[in-house]
């Protein structure tokens, strides 16, 4: 059967190119059959925001998102799981973040992945804090009752 | 023990980390909140409200009656808001 998946998190200020993960997840395989990539850009909230500043906890961050990506193999049938978090000052239009999963079939791929941002939202020590076009430093974004609510639709 | 502080909270105390020590009735994350919200002004104006501070301790999320125990490092910090 499949040997036991070693998700790769990684937590950086650097940019990541998406299409070069979800390939490092597939080469030389044969095995798999579906791959979701999800990436997560910041918003220029119509056009106020100038950059989003992410503050994170160092070596939490990583842990934490390990965590939900260990228990996202415990939960669906991949065969690869790859997340990213970037920190730092990012503009808009930059990419934030990255889910990758790949399963033989579609559903397990597009669950894992959900679930995977669902819970990287509100577990991950990420914080965000608006930098304003007029140059004021603006405020630290607030968590979302949806957010809570997507996550706890997974019953963990 | 190490106290860390992120986003607003970080922003309200003024200091990133410090060494704090806690007499030893404290012995909840939640009585640790307590303990520092009367440690002065900054402190008691960054867990004015108590309820939606989140803690960690060694770097793994509690709720406010897990004990203490031996943790070595406690953070404080607002709902996560990454992704």
């Amino acid at each position: 059967m499949t040997a036991q998946v070693m998700p790769t998190v990684r937590v950086q200020a650097d940019d990541f190119d998406a299409a070069a993960e979800a390939a490092l997840l597939t080469q030389g395989r044969t095995d798999i059959g579906a791959v979701v990539t999800f990436t997560g850009l910041c918003r220029d909230e119509g056009g106020r925001l100038a950059a989003l500043e992410l503050e994170h906890y160092p070596g939490m961050a990583e842990e934490e998102i390990s965590r939900v990506a260990a228990q996202a193999c415990a939960r669906w049938p991949l065969q690869g799981v790859t997340a990213i978090h970037r920190f730092g000052k990012i503009a808009p239009g930059a990419q934030i973040v990255l889910v990758v999963t790949a399963s033989s079939h579609r559903v397990a791929a597009f669950e894992a992945a959900t679930f995977l941002m669902d819970y990287l939202k509100t577990r991950a020590p990420f914080w965000k804090k608006e930098h304003h076009k007029n140059g004021t430093s603006g405020e630290w974004v607030a968590a979302t009752e949806a957010d809570d609510v997507a996550a706890g639709r997974w019953g963990t | 023990m190490k106290a860390v502080y992120f986003a607003w909270v970080r922003e309200r105390i003024g200091k990133t980390e410090e060494d704090i020590s806690p007499p030893a009735q404290v012995r909840t994350a939640g009585e640790l909140i307590a303990w520092l919200s009367a440690q002065g002004e900054e402190y008691a104006y960054a867990f004015e409200n108590p309820s939606v501070i989140r803690v960690a301790l060694d770097r793994a999320h509690v709720k406010h009656d897990a004990p203490l125990g031996e943790a070595r490092e406690a953070a404080f910090f607002p709902p996560m808001t990454g992704g």
